[in-house]
């Protein structure tokens, strides 16, 4: 059997124009393996996130809107009001680290939708097909979302400031706030992307994830103290990881008494089975 | 046998069934017994009207869908057992045109360079040479979405290109599109396959694109293959057999080969097709 003829160089003698240089096309990129496949599909993934924020910004704006709302109104009216007892925190300070979870959670939870968009125009078919395991695709996919949520944390927590709350500008608790944020997306996104797998329509997603995000939202300490809240909504409010990211938020950022290690423990593992379950079940969307 | 010397394709008695409605409705044998063998270096057109199991037969070779029944190789790696291998060898360009139009053309090929591990430091030559290759060069820049039909295969051939894949796997590349831009893609496709030698399996429903452009192809109908040789050699039989067809075009053997005609019953689907496919130009632009 012939062997694949290799690059012919000659050839171009017979064409006139030998058309552009392709030297590196011929030469195969060495395959990375091991430990760093993931962090560099993690990588890539976050970077192209990046690159999508830069090219059109709107998104960003459009979404700083509903919680600057929350703040402007239901912050300030409650402030006012002094309804919910938040143990000496100016109220509008103890509602801003809720508001920057919520808006990252009502992104999150949406970013199945652009999976099911991916598949549909083959962005994601091709991504399949390179030599990146699901989990570490599924794994860049959170981590992007994660991404775009703290550039998003960012404008929202500038709004707070603006408004007057006073949050802590130590760079190693905003640090530890980039992480709470990425990792509240990072699960919220695999909880997207699983339903996505499961329902595999993008108008059966926007149902489940309109019916899902209120009482995820209401149904955790964003707004108002877990202890005010009825017994059953409380142990609800304990499986829901949007209550230890906002623990997590509201002790980095106002200094509240919080439960950090537990917190970040909770919301690492959350992310892990999320990234799990939305792996397992990223085939289903390929066929 | 060494990898240089195996098929870039094997395919045996690869059969593949959608049930329709979860599993309770009717089955659809899309595939349903194939055997062919893609020789490296050559191109090799899949031509058969829509509907007869041309994609499906490329995305289990490209590894998106299990193999269930039979068996598939590329450059001899079985695609279940060897996944990660066989993509590693693959450069994939889906029926559905699928750059992202949030990214400028550069971004879209840098992503595919990233994700088959290119190093940073050749990242930017590679990625400007595949542009380069499909003559995107000057519009390198612009996103995506500003992009025409042509320009976004040809782009989609530049993300398929930079990983240097041993075999290029093309769905209907020029569906959708008009003469010149069709025209655009082949000689693309060609100069790339000259300069580098790579095996292009490419599927198509224009026979006289499989005509012109193929070394060998196979016409498949219902999930099956009806013929397989050069262009030539598949008129010479009709020829043979067929005493009254002694010019026959490549219409006359799908139709021999096949009992219909490949365009009767495929003009229905052909226009589904080129509305989704249109549909997804007017998302991507
Ligand atoms: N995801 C799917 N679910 C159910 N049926 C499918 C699916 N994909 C393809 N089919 C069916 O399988 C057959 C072959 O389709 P396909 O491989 O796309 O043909 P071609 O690419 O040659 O037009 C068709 O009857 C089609 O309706
Ligand atoms: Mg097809």
């Amino acid at each position: 059997m012939s062997a694949a003829p290799a690059a012919l160089p000659a050839e171009s003698a017979e064409h006139p124009d030998p058309g552009p240089e392709l030297g590196l096309l011929l030469v195969p990129p060495k395959a990375r393996t091991g430990w760093r496949l993931v962090p560099a599909r993690v990588g890539a993934m976050c970077a192209v996130e990046l690159q999508k924020l830069r090219h059109d910004r709107t998104e960003l704006y459009t979404r700083a809107v509903q919680p600057a709302l929350w703040l402007l109104i239901f912050g300030e009216t409650f402030t006012r009001l002094k309804a919910i007892p938040t143990g000496g925190t100016p109220y509008l300070d103890y509602l801003a680290p809720g508001i920057i979870a919520q808006s990252a959670m009502f992104t999150a939870i949406f970013y199945g939708i652009m999976i099911i968009w991916e598949r549909d125009s083959g962005v994601l078919t091709k991504l399949l097909v390179t030599p990146t395991p699901r989990a570490a695709l599924v794994t860049g996919k959170a981590f992007a979302a994660g991404v775009k949520a703290v550039v998003q944390a960012a404008v929202v927590v500038v709004l707070a400031a603006v408004l007057g709350v006073g949050m802590t500008a130590n760079p190693l608790r905003l640090l530890g706030v980039a992480v709470a944020v990425v990792l509240g997306s990072a699960f919220f996104s695999c909880l997207s992307m699983t339903i996505a797998g499961i329902v595999l329509t993008r108008d059966r997603l926007m149902g489940i994830g309109q019916a899902i995000t209120m009482p995820l939202f209401f149904g955790s300490n964003a707004l108002y103290p877990v202890d005010l809240m009825p017994g059953w909504l409380q142990a609800v409010s304990r499986a829901n990881p949007l209550s230890y990211q906002v623990d997590a938020l509201r002790g980095l950022l106002i200094g509240t008494p919080s439960h950090l290690a537990l917190d970040f423990g909770v919301l690492a593992l959350a992310t892990g089975l999320g990234i799990a379950a939305a792996s397992g079940l990223l085939g289903r969307l390929a066929r | 046998m060494t990898e240089q010397e195996q098929p870039a394709v094997r395919c045996r008695e690869l059969a593949y069934s959608f049930h329709r409605g979860r599993g309770k409705g009717p089955v659809v044998r899309a595939v349903d017994g194939v055997d062919l063998e893609v020789r490296p270096g050559e191109v090799f057109g899949l031509l058969g009207p829509n509907g007869a199991g041309k994609t499906t037969t490329i995305r289990v070779i490209t590894t998106l869908l299990p193999t269930v029944r039979g068996m598939v190789e590329v450059f001899g790696h079985d695609c279940v057992a060897e996944r990660t291998e066989v993509r590693r060898l693959l450069g994939y360009v889906p029926q559905a045109l699928s750059a992202d139009a949030g990214l400028t053309g550069r971004e879209n090929v840098a992503l595919f360079a990233r994700v088959f591990d290119v190093p940073r430091a050749e990242r930017a030559a590679r990625v400007a040479q595949a542009l380069a290759a499909v003559d995107l060069t000057e519009a390198a820049d612009r996103m995506a979405g500003t992009y025409s039909g042509g320009m976004v295969r040809r782009l989609e051939l530049a993300q398929a290109l930079v990983s240097a894949p041993r075999l290029l796997v093309l769905d209907e590349p020029t569906i959708g599109l008009d003469p010149i831009a069709r025209a655009g893609v082949w000689e693309r496709v060609e100069a790339v396959r000259r300069a580098t030698g790579m095996t292009v399996l490419v599927t198509t429903h224009y026979m006289d694109e499989a005509d012109r452009h193929c070394d060998r192809i196979a016409l498949m109908d219902r999930g099956r293959i009806r013929a397989l040789g050069t262009p030539e050699e598949l008129k010479a039989r009709v020829r043979a057999e067929d005493p009254a067809r002694q010019a026959p075009t490549l219409d006359d053997v799908f139709r021999h080969f096949s009992g219909r005609a490949l365009t009767d019953d495929a003009k229905e689907g052909e226009f589904s097709d080129v509305r989704r496919t249109r549909r997804t130009a007017s998302r991507v632009g």
